[in-house]
């Protein structure tokens, strides 16, 4: 991929803007794709249609036409609230939700930054996403804003440790922190994926994984920072319009990140699950997607099926419950090396 | 000027231009924010010094951890409506004086220092292999006191923050 690039534009600062761009052209058409799934997810799941009329087709065009009423919509910014501050605060969230996708391999043949450190540059840049939240909340003057921001940045700090172990689990076996290198190692049937190693300790991992990163990015069951029945709508109560558009973005760019690196880490990313059958850079592009869009139906189907847990719930969650059985899953995998 | 020197001059000014903020700002909020920026301009000079694994955990430590720390600090002290809090300039002469030093002090040890300045840079391609071999080899015994002060300052923590409900 960056090969062809640089033939055809033949200008290092042109091939490096062209390799940053190309995940923005998967990310666009997606979170349009998924807010509208995401509305008919849930309607389904609570025995209604959804979205009928707009575009003919059940719907289709439902999020097209929010867009360009969200476009049109006039840019609010109340007169107490720190207007610099205000304003950059959805931007820095999507450059924080936008950057992890550096390191991620779409396929065998493309990935945006082969960083040797890939699984640790993605772990460190989605603390961005924190400071955004945080500058929101207080930047609104709010007490609801300020609240749910609070609450975010306690919840992400929090299930950032569990991630870490969960990942570390995985990279202890693989030996890199190259994601296009822990993807050749999962190479062939399904069984040699990650999360089917050292069973059942990986697989272990991978739930404690896949659990908080669903609080890291504010999904439901965790999604206390825009609890709406107790703080309107957390750190984004004070936005309107495109900035609003943005953190929804954000929100959505960041599932299918999230999504991806459980794919790519777990679940051999590009890999077929079926050895040669359908393997390929053009297939590795369409076994991903997929897989990343699994999990992102997941995610809905848990929104729509937990209820909410309390703060104190949350809490013990993370700290008694997914810590300590990721710590174990270290020391067993370190153990079952050793042997 | 090639694509290196360009990528440099953006770091370099991103990192400077913030730092002046943190420094001048009178909105101690803004001055807050603005060391995300320095980090992150700091961060991208170390990967050009082929240092990634240091650039990562820059962000990862001082944007992850300490600056959401310093922000949570600074929201807390101050009450939303209330009035900002704004930093005043005090006890010019000492804190001029000291300042003064400081920079002497570093600016002596840039020229003192015999830099070594290769050509040909060195494979630095397995940077987290070489680290992970030298934690465990040469500097174990550093790095088991680091890992053991940084745990003593948890329980510490949670100590504190427990006390008055337990036995203590």
């Amino acid at each position: 991929m960056e090969q062809l690039l640089r033939n055809i534009l033949d200008n290092d600062f042109f091939v490096y803007t062209a390799m940053a761009i190309v995940p923005l052209l998967w990310i666009l058409p997606y979170a349009l794709g998924v807010i509208w799934l995401e509305r008919k997810v849930s309607a389904h799941m609570q025995d209604r249609l959804g979205p009928m009329r707009t575009g003919g087709w059940h719907g289709w065009a439902q999020t097209i036409a929010d867009m360009m009423k969200l476009l049109q919509k006039e840019d609010i910014v109340p007169a107490a609230a720190d207007k610099k501050l205000h304003t950059l605060a959805p931007y820095l969230m999507f450059i924080g939700a936008y950057a992890v996708y550096a390191t991620i391999p779409f396929s065998s043949d493309y990935i945006g930054s082969d960083l040797n450190i890939g699984l640790f540059y993605i772990v460190a840049v989605s603390s961005i996403t924190a400071v955004a939240i945080l500058m929101s909340g207080w930047s609104s003057n709010n007490k609801w804003s300020l609240l749910g921001a609070m609450r975010s940045v306690a919840q992400i700090v929090s299930y950032e440790i569990p991630t870490i172990l969960a990942l570390l689990a995985v990279v202890m076996i693989a030996g890199t922190l190259n994601l296009q290198e822990i993807n050749k190692m999962q190479t062939g049937w399904f069984w040699n994926w990650f999360v089917f190693q050292k069973f059942p300790f990986i697989f272990i991992a991978f739930i404690i994984y896949f659990v908080a990163s669903l609080a890291e990015t504010n999904r439901t069951p965790f999604d206390i920072p825009e609890a709406e029945s107790e703080i309107v709508a957390g750190y984004i109560t004070e936005y309107s319009g495109m900035k609003f558009a943005m953190f929804m973005l954000s929100e959505f760019v960041n599932m299918f990140a999230v999504s991806a690196i459980a794919a790519t880490v777990f679940l051999g990313g590009w890999n077929s699950p079926f050895g040669e059958f359908m393997s390929g850079p053009v297939w590795g592009v369409f076994w991903f997607l997929s897989k990343g869009m699994f999990f992102v139906f997941i995610q809905m189907w848990l929104r729509w099926t937990l209820p909410r847990l309390r703060v104190d719930q949350l809490m013990y969650v993370s700290w008694k419950v997914l810590t300590p059985w990721a710590f174990a899953c270290i020391v067993c995998v370190g153990l079952w090396m050793m042997l | 000027m090639n694509l290196f020197d360009i990528i440099f001059y953006f770091f370099a000014f991103i990192t400077l231009a913030s730092a002046g903020i943190v420094v001048f700002s009178r909105n101690i909020i803004y001055a807050a924010f603005s060391l995300l920026f320095t980090f992150f301009g700091v961060a991208g000079i170390y990967v050009l010094l082929n240092a990634d694994f240091i650039a990562v955990a820059q962000l990862l430590i001082y944007v992850g951890g300490i600056l959401v720390l310093l922000l949570f600090g600074v929201m807390l002290t101050n009450k939303v409506v209330s009035v900002d809090i704004k930093t005043g300039t005090l006890q010019t002469l000492p804190a001029s004086l000291l300042a003064a030093m400081t920079a002497g002090s570093i600016c002596g040890v840039f020229y003192a220092t015999d830099w070594k300045i290769v050509q040909s840079v060195p494979d630095v391609s397995t940077t987290t292999h070489r680290l992970g071999e030298m934690f465990l080899t040469t500097y174990l015994l550093p790095f088991e006191v680091a890992s053991l002060i940084l745990l003593v300052a948890l329980i510490g923590a949670a100590m504190i923050a427990r006390r008055g409900k337990t036995i203590f």
